[in-house]
């Protein structure tokens, strides 16, 4: 067996010429252009955020004290004054929202996962969800201002409440979907094995083996309603004095704070960025909880 | 449930006097079905044990009734949709009947003389939504390539949780900082800056009193890159990973893997996650309202003061006071509504199509 002469072979490509050498280290240059943008980029966006942070807490911090979480606001012109009212109106509006939104929601989650899948009512339910998440903050509040305020002829706490919670629902929705979808087919096979009528299994096998992951799609769409402005705009509207009647305009944390932000007044402004932290604080506890039960929920309901 | 069977079938042995040590559990049957020489189940009837079992009740109304009340709270989804668009149709029908169409192409709004038109929000809306997306996509984009792609593990997860945080702030606080901090920054820094380099463009000229669309575009724009980027990202790694191999295996460099393993394969995805953050922008109320200058007028000069559709509402709702006057705000609110309604529509199936395969998350 005789080889082939190698002058038959084809020319080998001479990596080293001039041409393939300016090409590759265009490339290469492009490549790292390009990677060095990208950083650039995360830093530029991480930017904002600091300054946000240290803003707050740079500002914020030097304006807390007690008085701000004992005292009614101080009328204009005179120094001192807190939110107690605003923290206590935010936290009724608050529960309010979670406890007409959370169970809607909860149970809308139940039917995608459990009852509906695959099926076309099920896939419009979800994509109905995923638009009304979307909506403005803001066109919840005039349709709510339209239906309640409008008929009652006064704002109300409870207008509040609801136009949180119609915002709470597809984000609950959501998350009990997929926490569900992640249970193993084996739970439910065995407790229905068993006997147990499907109510039960959904309720006390299902449910409850999601339930980590549920409990943080609920902590999430509250950290989210929790911080909204738009819609309470038109419902609570904003109360100067302590109020704990649904039926009366309420004061809530981010209606003050947008009410002493945009107010001509230095002693307003130092109470605007105590809020904002009050706020902060709140909502960051709660996210970086809903992070490490996130975790968790994912682990337990995965194995 | 299975806790009563035991007692329940106890009862039934006793009722028909069944020795229980000498027949197994299974063999005690109903008197009516025990006809002699008979098997225990009855040809062309139901059997005995299935009957017994049906006559103790399987939970069936219970079931029913849960998957029902379960299929009511998913209906209320559309439920609520509907609601909102029929009470805002409802209450904005006085314009709508004085102002018909030419409500969005009317350039006045006088609420003294009653006369109203939408164009100088819809022009503020577009100009601010538009501008932000200019800036906040190449960004996003970056740091979803950066996370993906670049990032050392160690650091992926806390920086990604950064990002998000940036989504955690609210809306109003967004506004307090940047009513105290970026409206001086572009008053003294960034606006002559600007000037000074692209003022022959026209788009930088009149005074700078740092409200107006380019604050406004520029505050909108840092809260909808984490719903770009986080979307973005996700889309990315949906991307499977034999596409980026063999990019590499030919002899690619990173950043060709990327364009042509991981962002052609993903550009509908990435087109349907900056449709999303566009539905956000334009909804977006209270940060713009506290920058964007609120003055009903179309300038070219992005210096100059806006107004958006959301921000009209939310400035001037507390204040109308005639009833034309309510409810052209109202119509405004209704038109939001439907344009986002499509526009995040849109986007939903863009992002579905991509990531149809792996689990989506809640944005």
């Amino acid at each position: 067996m005789s080889t082939q002469p190698l002058s038959n072979l084809p020319k080998p490509i001479d990596f080293q010429s001039k041409s393939m050498r300016r090409n590759s280290s265009r490339r290469t240059a492009t490549n790292f252009v390009v990677s060095a943008l990208a950083v650039i980029a995360t830093l530029i966006v991480l930017l904002p955020l600091a300054a946000i942070l240290f803003y707050l807490v740079y500002k914020g911090a030097s304006s807390l004290n007690l008085a701000f979480f004992t005292h009614i606001p101080a009328p204009v012109g005179e120094e001192g004054g807190g939110m107690a009212n605003a923290i206590v109106g935010s936290g009724m509006i608050l529960l309010l929202a979670s406890l007409m939104g959370i169970p809607i929601g909860i149970a809308a989650g139940i039917y995608l996962a459990e009852f509906g899948q695959g099926t076309f009512l099920a896939n419009a339910v979800r994509f109905t969800a995923d638009v009304l998440n979307g909506v403005p903050s803001i066109v919840m509040g005039i349709s709510i201002y339209s239906l309640i305020v409008m008929q009652q002829k006064h704002f109300s706490a409870f207008a509040g409440g609801v136009a949180l919670a119609i915002m709470m629902i597809p984000t609950v929705t959501r998350t009990t979907e997929e926490m569900l979808a992640t249970v193993p087919h084996a739970i439910r096979e065995a407790a229905l094995g068993l006997g147990v009528p499907k109510w039960r299994t959904v309720l006390s096998v299902s449910l409850r083996t999601a339930s980590p992951g549920i409990i943080t799609g609920c902590m999430l769409a509250f950290a989210r309603v929790a911080g909204e402005t738009a819609p309470l705009l038109f419902t609570a509207f904003g109360n100067q004095f302590w109020s704990f009647k649904l039926n009366e305009p309420i004061a809530a944390l981010p209606l003050q704070i947008y009410v002493y932000a945009i107010s001509p007044y230095d002693e307003w402004h130092r109470l605007a960025w105590a809020g904002s932290l009050v706020l902060i604080v709140l909502i960051m506890v709660s996210v970086t909880l809903v992070r490490i039960f996130a975790n968790r929920g994912v682990l337990k309901g995965g194995s | 449930m299975e806790l009563e069977f035991a007692p329940s079938c106890m009862s039934i042995k006793q009722e028909h006097g069944a020795p229980p040590s000498v027949t197994p559990p299974l063999a005690v049957v109903p008197a009516a079905a025990q006809q002699p020489g008979g098997p225990v189940t009855t040809p062309g009837g139901v059997s005995p044990i299935r009957e017994f079992l049906n006559s103790r009740g399987s939970g069936r109304l219970a079931d029913s009734s849960f998957a029902a009340a379960m299929l009511l709270c998913a209906c209320s989804i559309f439920v609520i949709v509907l609601f909102i668009f029929t009470i805002l149709t409802i209450r904005s029908h006085l314009s709508l009947a004085a102002f018909g169409w030419k409500f969005f192409t009317h350039q006045a709004w006088d609420p003294v003389a009653g006369d109203f038109g939408a164009l100088p929000f819809i022009y503020g809306t577009v100009a601010t939504s538009i501008l932000a997306l200019i800036i906040a996509v190449p960004l996003a984009l970056g740091v979803a390539i950066f996370l993906t792609e670049l990032c050392p593990r160690p650091l992926r997860a806390p920086i990604s949780f950064l990002t998000e945080l940036l989504a955690a702030i609210p809306s109003v606080v967004y506004g307090l900082w940047a009513v105290f901090v970026l409206v001086p920054i572009m008053r003294d820094v960034l606006g002559p800056f600007l000037v000074k380099t692209l003022g022959w463009t026209g788009f930088f000229d009149g005074p700078n009193f740092g409200v107006g669309v380019l604050t406004a575009s520029i505050i909108l724009s840092i809260m909808i890159l984490p719903i770009i980027s986080s979307l973005t990202r996700d889309i990315m790694t949906a991307v499977p990973n034999s596409q980026r191999e063999a990019a590499l295996a030919l002899g690619a460099t990173r950043w060709e893997m990327i364009r042509i393993g991981v962002l052609r394969n993903s550009r509908i995805g990435i087109v349907g996650a900056i449709m999303l953050g566009l539905g956000r922008a334009l909804g977006e109320t209270m940060a713009v309202t506290m920058v964007i200058g609120n003055h009903p007028e179309i300038n070219k000069s992005l210096f100059a003061p806006g107004y958006t559709l959301a921000s009209v509402i939310a400035n001037e709702f507390s204040e109308a006071t005639t009833n034309l006057y309510l409810s052209a705000l109202i119509e405004i609110g209704l038109a939001l509504f439907l344009v986002t309604i499509v526009v995040n529509g849109i986007a939903r199936l863009m992002v579905w199509a991509v990531t149809r395969g792996a689990p989506g998350r809640v944005a």
